[in-house]
């Protein structure tokens, strides 16, 4: 062997037995669980903060913020929640390779509210592969209540898209059986899925739908799209689309003298994207306009001026979130699904496993979130593992959502019942 | 028929959002031979700029002359700044240096006003108008008139005035110009001031279209890149004109051809570049120079 | 062929053994993370051989990555075919798109070029998801996770990584036997001078479509190593960051080096990490303002910068020193010239 090829050698062994002794890896603190200890309990999440779904990043902080006011007054059953949460940019690749590094490194209990249905579909092998808890995902697919036996360990939160289009089904063919309805949706999965739940609430009815036509994220303006559903004689507007493109649906249709019935996803609700419309598009472009809530939304000041949970919320921002809009309706979300993590880490009391964890989330009755709408509960069970069902029928009129009618329970038009 | 005048409308009011961005696109690369990635983040950024002085109280056409002064100020700044240093590089480092300065703006805009979609004002009354039976808004009409305004504008600048003869040579010949004793680096500084001056304009025009968020010219720059280089990427009129027609042939290819749909809509516009720039690189209005190899 | 350095010989060994050795002393989940290191490695390489040796600016190459990485998953959801068969019929089908895209791409220069190359990057997801009976449309594909052969005690993921980069070897092999003597003279000539390229007869057609066709096998090979990992894919895959961070790994790397496309990768897949440690609430400033700094005072790359420290304190090694990479080039008239 030449000489500078033996020193290479040398130096490369040297190297490779320093890095052993020295590099570690966090051993497991207790036998039982990784990720708990008498003090700890560690959660991992990831969150996108940089790309285009940047806006949802808001949610982490919302998690980050009540976990903190949490472990300042003692933490859940005395052990501290440590929160990380990193950025995935939105790409599955980045997710994955994320969870992986907390699974394995940072040994994490449990990953929590990762976001994204691309994000969340990567993640879903991996974690029930490794048990895992995958809990409360951040998006409203329906594949993770329909496919909770091949998949035990991950459950969602938030009603489904589906459940929500059923309601407005069944809204259109109590109170408006003869009307033309037109479509806008965002041509990806969660457009996909209000579409299947907007034909399954119409049934034999689905020939109401005169028009159905989508747009990409790409675009820069729907003024088309919009220009074609008034061409089809519609006198009823459901938009399935994210904010940016509802609030622009809401405007161009008034811009373009189309008053339909609009029926707005809750995606897009928050107060703030209302009055953006309002603004845009004059009083008409929203007024009328039907949703459905099963939050609080933080932005109505006048609605929940003497409530105990929007003082709370109000504080924790104030003191965890000083510089953030309090009205950004990711926070309040944040929070209530944070409010119910703790919830089944309380549950499961000193002795904390994950399978114990994953047995009191499929058996969940929670009647005191802070933050859902007054009279929602979540509620799973083994069955059925569609946490939030309930909603409530909302119209805006003028300055803020008036609820109509009473809360409904979707749990009758869900996934698991077929 | 009444449905197609509304299309080629409807496309008309994007082409014009394409149009005013496509205008700063093309003065950028008239000053500097380079293709600024960063044009469409530059301005939202200032446009955040001048809903900012709203929120603080400002009438909105103060507002508006204050961001764009901001905004020329800013862009001379940058010039000097950041592109000086790598100016005598190649172009795959200006490339990366504009990558660079795109995703700092973004995460700069987020940092700052987060991204809830805001409203941004608009000068114009929002009562939709009507003429026969095509709606459309002031709104839409207004931002194809302030981008021909803009047009006049700038051609003047360049046709008729020293700075800018001083300008155009900077640009084309500057060992020579350096000769006559033109300051070619701040020629170029004044190129960047203009091109974000303009991208301001831009903006302020957009917003209240498509509404404010960080992310919100990132749907227009690759649609105002396929209309730069149809009207040609030297030519400020071809801008004005290449975004309004790449509007029309869009909404019409989308809503009518269906195997292009709307999905596809994206793909077309960039195959457009590509053919354009393939067929005839000076596009609909450029000079046509040829170099084999 | 002029037989390899001493140097480089010793400096390649280095190199083997370090990848050899790293997953004996690493955790798992950084050995699972050095899969896509060498996937982007891969496809970096690609990058380097066409925009550094051949000056094609290609803002496109993510394309490529999810032509490779779609016939992995599409091949062996619908077919069953596995993977030691898919990955090398993506690299012919990525192949045969580059050598398409390549003579397109004659007539297309500079900024042009990326122009060009960059709309075909955002086009992709587009494509992916109007395609939906073959690729599965927005809901995307999942693969079986990797095993490895009964024969073999490694678990998965670290057979993956094993094989990843001993793919990574043989194609890094394989470029440098391509690029040495003639053909890489021919890239480089094609660079600097065209015109006198031209006339010495160096035929550019054969030699610019060629390095795309090359460059588009490699990042075809590397989207099949970013699937299967990942054992999934989507549009949102392989969005137009995938192409920009390409090539900014390749130019912060050090775009005129086989080196740099290592470095590259490392960067790429980790440097989106640090910037979070630096400032969590706007990672992307700390990433944008990082790659400015580098640019202005690194032109180089990581590797260049390198090289120029120690080449104070070694001998001028025996080949031609460091070419500083594209050239200025424009179709039309107006061309960017020096400054004062």
């Amino acid at each position: 062997m030449t000489s500078p090829v033996r020193k290479a050698a040398i130096g490369i062994f040297a190297a490779a037995f320093a890095l052993a002794v020295t590099g570690s890896t966090i051993a497991p603190v207790s036998a039982a669980d990784p990720g708990v200890s008498d003090t700890e309990i560690v959660l991992g999440g990831t969150h996108p903060y940089s790309g285009p779904a940047s806006a949802y990043g808001n949610i982490g902080k919302g998690i980050a913020a009540y976990f903190s006011y949490v472990n300042d007054k003692g933490g859940v059953n005395g052990r501290k929640i440590k929160y990380i949460d990193k950025d995935d940019g939105y790409s599955p690749p980045q997710a994955v390779q994320l969870v992986h590094q907390m699974v394995e490194q940072d040994h994490v209990f449990a990953i929590f509210d990762t976001l994204g249905t691309a994000v969340n579909t990567a993640l879903r092998p991996y974690l029930n592969q490794q048990g895992v808890p995958h809990m409360f995902v951040a998006t409203g697919a329906s594949t993770w209540g329909k496919d909770a036996n091949k998949f035990p360990w991950t459950i969602g939160w938030q009603p489904d898209y589906q459940a929500e289009a059923i309601l407005y089904s069944q809204d259109i063919l109590q109170n408006h059986p003869k009307a033309k309805i037109a479509v806008l949706y965002q041509n990806d999965d969660y457009g996909e899925d209000y579409n299947a739940g907007l034909k399954r609430g119409l049934g034999k009815h689905y020939d109401m739908v005169v028009k159905s036509v989508s747009y990409e994220t790409s675009d820069p303006s729907v003024g088309s799209q919009i220009a074609t559903l008034k061409a089809s004689g519609a006198d009823t507007f459901m938009i399935f689309a994210t904010p940016k493109f509802a609030i622009q649906a809401m405007v161009l249709a008034a811009q373009q003298s189309w008053h339909p019935t609009i029926y707005l996803n809750n995606v897009s609700n928050a107060i703030p994207y209302m009055q953006a419309a309002a603004k845009a598009g004059g009083p008409s472009a929203v007024n009328g306009v039907i949703t459905t809530i099963y939050l609080k939304d933080p932005a109505n000041h006048a609605r929940y001026a003497g409530d105990a949970g929007m003082k709370l919320y109000n504080e924790i921002m104030t003191k965890y979130l000083p510089n953030a809009d309090k009205d950004d309706g990711n926070y309040i979300y944040g929070v209530s699904i944070a409010y119910t993590m703790c919830d089944v880490l309380r549950q499961a009391g000193k002795d904390l496993t994950r399978k114990k964890v994953m047995d009191i989330a499929s058996h969940l009755n929670e009647k005191d979130n802070p933050w859902a709408y007054p009279g929602v509960s979540i509620r799973t069970s083994p069955s059925f593992r569609y946490p939030i069902t309930q909603m409530i029928a909302a119209k805006w009129l003028g300055t803020d959502w008036s609820p109509t009618g009473i809360l409904v329970d979707t749990r009758s038009m869900s996934m698991a019942e077929k | 028929m009444h449905d197609l005048a509304q299309q080629i409308v409807s496309g008309l009011a994007q082409g014009s959002i394409f149009a005013s961005l496509a205008l700063a696109l093309v003065l950028i690369y008239r000053a500097m031979g380079i293709i600024n990635f960063a044009q469409g983040e530059l301005a939202m950024f200032t446009t955040y700029i001048a809903w900012q002085l709203v929120q603080m109280g400002l009438p909105l056409w103060l507002a508006f002359a204050l961001t764009v002064l901001i905004a020329f100020a800013g862009g001379v700044l940058l010039e000097r700044i950041v592109i000086r240093p790598v100016e005598r590089a190649n172009q795959l480092t200006v490339v990366i240096v504009s990558l660079g300065l795109f995703i700092a703006f973004n995460g700069l805009a987020g940092w700052f006003w987060g991204y809830i979609v805001k409203a941004f004002p608009t000068p114009f009354p929002t009562t939709p108008l009507q003429v026969g039976g095509v709606a459309f808004s002031a709104q839409d009409v207004g931002v194809i008139v302030v981008s021909v305004i803009t047009l006049g504008l700038i051609s003047l600048f360049f046709q008729k005035t020293k700075l800018g003869l001083a300008m155009r040579a900077a640009a084309l010949y500057p060992d020579q110009s350096r000769v006559l004793g033109i300051r070619v680096g701040w020629m170029l500084a004044l190129g960047w001031g203009l091109a974000s001056a303009v991208g301001a304009i831009s903006g302020i025009m957009i917003a209240p279209v498509v509404f404010l968020d960080p992310n919100m010219m990132q749907s227009v720059i690759v649609y105002a890149f396929a209309a730069a280089v149809l009207g040609g990427i030297e030519s400020p009129v071809g801008a004005v004109v290449g975004g309004l027609v790449l509007g029309v042939v869009i909404n019409l290819l989308g809503t009518y051809v269906d195997w292009i749909g709307n999905e596809l809509r994206l793909a077309a516009a960039l195959a457009i570049i590509v053919v354009v720039l393939v067929v005839r690189p000076a596009g609909l209005f450029g000079r046509v120079t040829v170099q084999r190899v | 062929m002029p037989r390899p350095s001493a140097g480089m010989v010793t400096r390649v060994a280095i190199a083997v053994a370090i990848v050899a050795l790293l997953p004996l002393v690493v955790p798992s989940f950084l050995v699972f993370d050095l899969i896509y290191v060498a996937a982007y490695a891969i496809a970096i390489l690609g990058l380097i051989i066409l925009t550094g040796m051949n000056g094609q600016i290609s803002l496109g190459h993510g394309a490529f990555m999810a032509l490779g990485g779609y016939v992995v998953a599409v091949l062996a959801h619908r077919a069953g075919v596995p993977f030691w068969i898919g990955v090398p019929l993506a690299a012919i089908g990525s192949g045969i798109a580059g050598l398409l895209i390549g003579l397109v791409a004659l007539r297309l220069a500079g900024v042009y070029l990326a122009l060009a190359t960059f709309s075909l990057a955002v086009a992709t997801p587009s494509f992916l998801k109007h395609y939906k009976s073959i690729t599965g449309g927005f809901d995307g594909l999942p693969l079986d996770p990797v095993q490895a052969p009964s024969w073999i005690p490694l678990d998965g993921q670290h057979w993956l990584y094993y094989v990843a980069w001993t793919v990574a070897g043989v194609l890094f092999l394989a470029s440098a036997l391509l690029v040495r003597g003639q053909f890489g003279r021919a890239l480089r000539a094609l660079r600097d001078n065209p015109i006198a390229a031209v006339s010495f007869g160096v035929n550019p057609y054969f030699y610019k479509t060629l390095a795309f066709g090359w460059s588009a096998v490699l990042a075809g090979v590397a989207g099949g190593f970013l699937a299967i990992p990942t054992a999934y894919v989507s549009p949102d895959t392989f969005t137009s960051a995938l192409s920009i961070t390409l090539l900014i790994g390749a130019v912060l790397g050090g775009i005129s080096t086989f080196w740099g496309a290592l470095v590259g990768g490392i960067v790429v897949e980790f440097l989106p990490l640090v910037a979070q440690q630096i400032n969590a609430a706007a990672p992307s400033v700390v990433y944008g303002v990082a790659l400015i700094l580098v640019m202005m005072f690194l032109p180089d790359g990581i590797v260049g910068g390198v090289l120029r420290v120690t080449l104070r304190f070694r001998r001028p090694p025996p080949q031609p020193a460091l070419e500083s990479s594209t050239q200025p080039a424009a179709p039309i008239a107006v061309s960017p010239q020096p400054r004062e």
